[in-house]
């Protein structure tokens, strides 16, 4: 007996060094390993020879220990539940008060666990052995349409900020840069074209953004401009929409009226 | 109705999951109930011959076109197997939810004889398993069921549809176990659960 249980160590010691998750899910638990062992010694699971099957079941533990594994708590109940069975068996029932339950084969209860057990282990084969949606049976996966980019004319994008980028970029490429360096006395707040943006937007519902551009002469009115709208934008005064890819880009009022309390900060903010 | 034939069939296409007869009345409300129901039987007579390799599958009470096991090689080449394998114990736990459905985790771990929490744990994560709600016994343990999506992946039509573990017994011993899914039934899933408790189908 010795000889053999080394022979399994070293066996087990092989497969733990090769692949240790094989041997890991060798025995699921306790009840795998009873019945492992009723199928290896190929006794009658309705008669099982209790202290043939605790010996062996004791080994194994033993096995588990010499290989320093960790021994989960029900492998060692199932211990104790086998040895009491094995002493229920020896032990003579000479009580009078022995009512018709005692009377039962001390091993019923664990027969009744094995059956049902290997009655799931097979459900559990069955479930794997059918033909599993993605693994054998492919459905079609549509893919999430891209939302269609309304033609419609009274609908309103809001705009991002790249949007307005490449719309100031299209009104600079009308003003070609001027190679003369003149030096400039006017100097142009953002502040001033704030104030003015929001003039010409007081008796309007919406401006134009080309509109805006119209009446600059240099490239410095150009950008005061464009960080103006940018400006009110962050303020949340104005609303920049656009009606389509490529189409006009609109400026609105953000709100009916604006404070003039408000604005005298902008203004020092930039002067 | 040959027009109607080619409605239905648009929608099981283009449904992300089983479409169920419920759902397609409902969808098609102007239609008379037994029309719908005999282009269904038209759409899956066309569709289940053998040179298709699309079928009109019955499954999670519904209807989906799925491919056929046959090409399944082919198809993987394709496209990545979504269902991911399961584990032994993540099998066998789920196999003793759907024969004792509803059941508890403490019950689960009695049949297993091992701690199963972590497994269960898997099995809501791949959204197999669901819970039911709450027993009540001291404690209120949390009860388990199988999902639809438990359904549609293992392709099942409906819970009943599960081969019985007596007949898994018998076709083993026989050795036909592939061939398990056709036999008659004469286990309904309502003996299977106890009185207190109500009944529980694959609806989510």
């Amino acid at each position: 007996m010795a000889s053999d249980l080394e022979m399994k160590i070293s066996n087990i010691n092989a497969i733990s060094e090769t692949d240790y998750k094989v041997r890991l899910d060798l025995f699921e638990g306790p009840l795998d390993l009873l019945l492992h062992l009723i199928k290896k010694n190929e006794l009658d699971i309705y008669d099982i020879p209790i202290s043939t099957i605790t010996r062996q079941y004791l080994e194994y533990i033993t096995l588990m220990k010499e290989l320093n594994l960790e021994i989960a708590g029900e492998f060692l109940v199932m211990a104790s539940t086998l040895l009491q069975i094995k002493s229920d068996m020896l032990l003579p029932s000479f009580s009078e008060e022995v009512s018709s339950d005692l009377d039962e084969d001390p091993r019923a209860e664990l027969i009744r666990r094995l059956l049902e057990y290997m009655k799931f282990k097979d459900a559990a084969i069955m479930l794997d052995n059918r033909d599993l949606a993605g693994r054998d049976l492919f459905t079609c996966k549509l893919v999430e349409p891209q939302p269609e980019i309304s033609s419609s004319e009274d609908e309103c994008l809001e705009m991002e900020l790249f949007d307005l980028i490449a719309a100031f970029q299209g009104v600079l490429k009308k003003h070609p840069v001027d190679t003369f360096h003149e030096v400039t006395a006017e100097a142009v707040s953002i502040s001033e074209r704030i104030t003015e943006i929001l003039t010409i937007l007081q008796g309007r519902n919406s401006l134009r953004f080309d509109e805006l551009f119209r009446n600059s002469f240099s490239r410095e009115n150009l950008i005061a401009s464009f960080l103006a709208i940018l400006e009110l934008c962050k303020l949340k005064m104005v609303r920049i929409l656009q009606t389509g890819q490529f189409a006009e880009i609109f400026i609105t009022p953000a709100v009916a009226d604006t404070d003039g309390a408000f604005l005298s900060e902008v203004s020092t903010l930039y002067v | 109705m040959s027009n109607l034939k080619s409605i239905v069939e648009c929608l099981i296409f283009v449904a992300d999951s089983p479409l169920s007869f419920a759902r397609i009345c409902d969808i098609l409300s102007e239609y008379d109930k037994e029309h719908l129901r005999s282009s269904l039987i038209e759409l899956l007579r066309d569709y289940n011959s053998d040179e298709r390799g699309i079928f009109l599958s019955e499954v999670a009470e519904g209807y989906q076109f799925r491919t056929c096991k046959a090409n399944a090689e082919f198809i993987r080449r394709l496209v990545k197997t979504t269902t991911s394998k399961l584990s032994k114990p993540a099998l066998e736990s789920l196999a003793i939810t759907a024969y004792r459905q509803p059941i508890t985790r403490a019950e689960i771990e009695y049949l297993r004889g091992v701690d199963s929490g972590g497994v269960l744990r898997t099995l809501l994560d791949k959204k197999l398993i669901k819970i039911l709600g709450k027993k009540n016994v001291p404690g209120k343990p949390l009860i388990y069921g199988t999902s639809r999506r438990f359904l549609e992946i293992f392709n099942l039509r409906d819970l009943e549809s599960l081969p019985t573990l007596k007949e898994m017994r018998e076709l083993e011993e026989a050795g036909i176990f592939e061939q398990q899914q056709e036999l008659p039934l004469e286990d309904s899933i309502e003996n299977r659960f106890p009185p207190d408790l109500p009944a529980v189908t694959g609806k989510d």
